[in-house]
């Protein structure tokens, strides 16, 4: 029987704070059942040797914010068979994704002392508003068994069990008591999608909503109720512009709040 | 032979300061000890390492989409109504895993689950509570297809229940004749009486085990006034209930109304965020995930709680059937009251009030249903008087 050939892994970077491909270092223990299942072919954040495409997966992590990037990102899709893009920057745009409501002009002319030396777009952009995506990771940052749980499934040739229902769920799971109602504590557990494990609740905090809106996110029903809890819509709108401001259901709520 | 002083079906009282004997007698025979305790500011379900850990003095207030602990004026043991666990988390565990398998050439071996049963003892275990296990029961250990685990958990669990005192703003269980009295399926049954200065328990002995545990504990046989002093207890609760529901033809209330206004107002508020499922003691679906190792070597399937207010619930081929809030609320609260009767020869429901407490927008099914049966008999008396009409008319 032949060995069969390692598929080959790059790690492609965009506008991104990189601590989601650090999950990939991060995986401690499945890290070398990793390395010995997949090439890690191109990932500049753990070694300098490259190995040219085309790659069989490709992790794509950050948002499109540069005309130089928009085109890349092109070039990515081009050399790889399967592409996952990984946190809340590729998936939705990310915490940069708040120049999207703004006049970023007006930035560039107060923050550089010589404006024309910057290009950059209007707005920052998930991957998938440029090319077309295999899989999204949520997250900011990713959890690092989800990550693992995608790969595993990639190379098993199996669907990857990560479901888009709620926080609230985790939370009922691990029997962590909800915040929101023995608390008063305003939290974005049920618009928001499972994946983290529901770590804020298990503090007593609310939830940030760190993994972007869940499937069917009620997210008016739930505005209305933080309202109830003496959040002013001020509030409401500075909870849905977080690192998933500009996911939709999210960007949604905070504008109709804004008017 | 040890001769015993206290036979299945008598009545007796203990002192409150016994608790604590209650409470080692079952330790000694070899239960982890499960009943309340406070946690995050509400009162869980856990494992109790000391009498210590109860919440004496305790009491909750309870609305929809709000839990509030409150001292009390009294030491009470048992003060206090539902919280946010039941006791399904520990019969029907959270996640459990069924299985695991090994690759084996192009083959696969399952390797034997460690199936070792805990042996629990439940402690405060209220009326509803007790209804809600045996509707468990018929789902996981009635039927065609029996649930090993929850069964030998079941059977090994000892019950001791507890009456309730008071009732909470978001219970309805005379409404589902459900309590607050506990009738049967316990091992011991306890009423807290705190009378002027003198606070004991009235024990019912509802198995042979129940009674040896009692006669390792030092008690009294209970007298008329003490029977009496309970029952008035009960009947107290029972008058008190917060909410109410008109559970009159509601099976055929349902099924007539798929189509009522009101499941678009419901599905406006609604998050379908799971939580009324989750935390409702008689909610039983799970999902099954099956995972993988990176070589694919070894693979496991994990049964975990799902809820109908998920979309992939309803995933067929082609895609999810309810794919609207409308239809997976409709559909949760017509099972649960309606259906689920056709199903297991009973409601679904019993009356606990979870699904209003919990419900972090504090959806009501008390009061979806009471507005459902409005418009429904609006617009009853508005067809006939349509027919009035026509009749009238027609001559």
């Amino acid at each position: 029987m032949s060995q069969k050939r390692k598929p080959k892994l790059a790690v492609w970077k965009f506008a991104s704070c990189d601590g989601c491909q650090l999950s990939l270092l991060d995986c401690e223990d499945e890290l070398l059942a990793i390395a010995g299942e997949i090439e890690i072919a191109n990932f500049p954040e753990a070694s300098r040797a490259v190995i040219k495409g085309p790659y069989d997966v490709s992790l794509v992590e950050g948002s499109i914010t540069t005309p130089h990037d928009a085109e890349r990102i092109h070039q990515v899709r081009r050399s790889s068979k399967f592409l996952i893009t990984i946190g809340a920057c590729a998936t939705a745009g990310g915490i940069q994704a708040l120049r999207n409501f703004k006049d970023v002009k007006e930035f560039i002319s107060v923050v550089y002392a010589v404006p024309e030396y910057i290009e950059t777009l209007n707005k920052s952009t998930p991957i998938s508003d440029h090319v077309s995506v295999d899989f999204e990771l949520r997250g900011c940052p990713i959890n690092k068994l989800q990550l693992v749980e995608v790969l595993s499934a990639f190379l098993n040739a199996r669907k990857p069990n990560i479901p888009p229902y709620s926080v609230c769920i985790e939370c009922k799971r691990r029997a962590t008591v909800c915040v929101m109602v023995a608390h008063g504590t305003p939290c974005l557990g049920p618009v928001t999608q499972a994946g983290c494990g529901a770590i804020c609740p298990s503090y007593n905090r609310g939830c940030y909503g760190c993994f972007g809106p869940k499937e069917t996110p009620n997210t008016s029903s739930l505005g209305d109720h933080w309202n109830k809890l003496s959040v002013d819509n001020d509030g409401i709108i500075r909870a849905f512009r977080g690192f998933n401001a500009y996911a939709d259901a999210f960007r949604k709520e905070s504008e109709i709040r804004e008017k | 032979m040890t001769k015993l002083t206290i036979n299945l079906g008598d009545k007796a009282t203990i002192k409150s300061s016994d608790i604590i004997l209650l409470f080692n007698a079952l330790r000694s025979a070899g239960y982890s000890v499960i009943g309340p305790t406070i946690r995050e500011g509400t009162i869980v379900y856990e494992e109790l390492t000391s009498i210590d850990d109860l919440p004496v003095g305790w009491t909750d207030e309870q609305e929809g989409g709000s839990y509030r602990l409150k001292k009390r004026s009294d030491n009470a043991f048992f003060g206090y109504n539902v919280g946010p666990h039941s006791w399904k988390k520990f019969l029907f565990p959270p996640s459990l895993r069924l299985w695991n398998a090994r690759k084996n050439g192009n083959n696969f071996q399952i390797l034997p689950e460690n199936n070792d049963t805990p042996k629990f003892a439940f402690i405060g275990v209220r009326a509803c509570e007790l209804h809600a296990m045996a509707v468990q029961d018929k789902v996981f250990m009635n039927g065609t297809y029996i649930d090993p685990v929850y069964k030998s958990r079941r059977e090994h669990a000892f019950i001791v229940a507890v009456n309730c005192g008071q009732a909470g703003n978001t219970c309805f269980c005379t409404s589902m004749k459900t309590g607050p009295k506990v009738t049967s399926g316990y091992d011991l049954s306890l009423t807290e009486i705190i009378q002027d200065e003198i606070h004991y328990f009235l024990v019912e002995v509802g198995s042979e085990i129940g009674a040896e545990i009692l006669n390792q504990i030092p008690h009294e046989s209970a007298e008329n006034k003490d029977i009496e002093s309970a029952d008035r207890i009960v009947e107290e609760t029972a008058k008190n209930m917060g909410r109410t529901l008109d559970t009159n033809n509601l099976k055929e209330l349902l099924y007539n109304n798929y189509d009522n206004p009101r499941w678009d107002d419901v599905a406006n508020r609604c998050l379908s965020c799971s939580n009324c499922t989750m935390v409702c003691p008689t909610c039983f679906c799970t999902t099954v995930e099956d995972v993988t190792d990176l070589k694919g070597e070894n693979s496991e399937r994990w049964r975990k709680w799902d809820s109908c207010f998920t979309v992939d619930f309803s995933y067929i081929h082609g895609g999810s059937i309810r794919s609207t809030v409308r239809s997976r609320y409709r559909q949760w609260l017509t099972h649960k009251l309606a259906t689920w009767i056709d199903q297991f020869g009973s409601s679904g429901c019993v009356g606990c009030g979870r699904c209003i407490t919990w419900c972090p927008v504090a959806i009501d099914l008390t009061e979806e249903v009471s507005i459902i049966r409005l418009s429904n008999n609006n617009s009853e008396s508005l067809s006939s008087d349509k027919s009035d009409f026509r009749e009238k008319h027609n001559h």
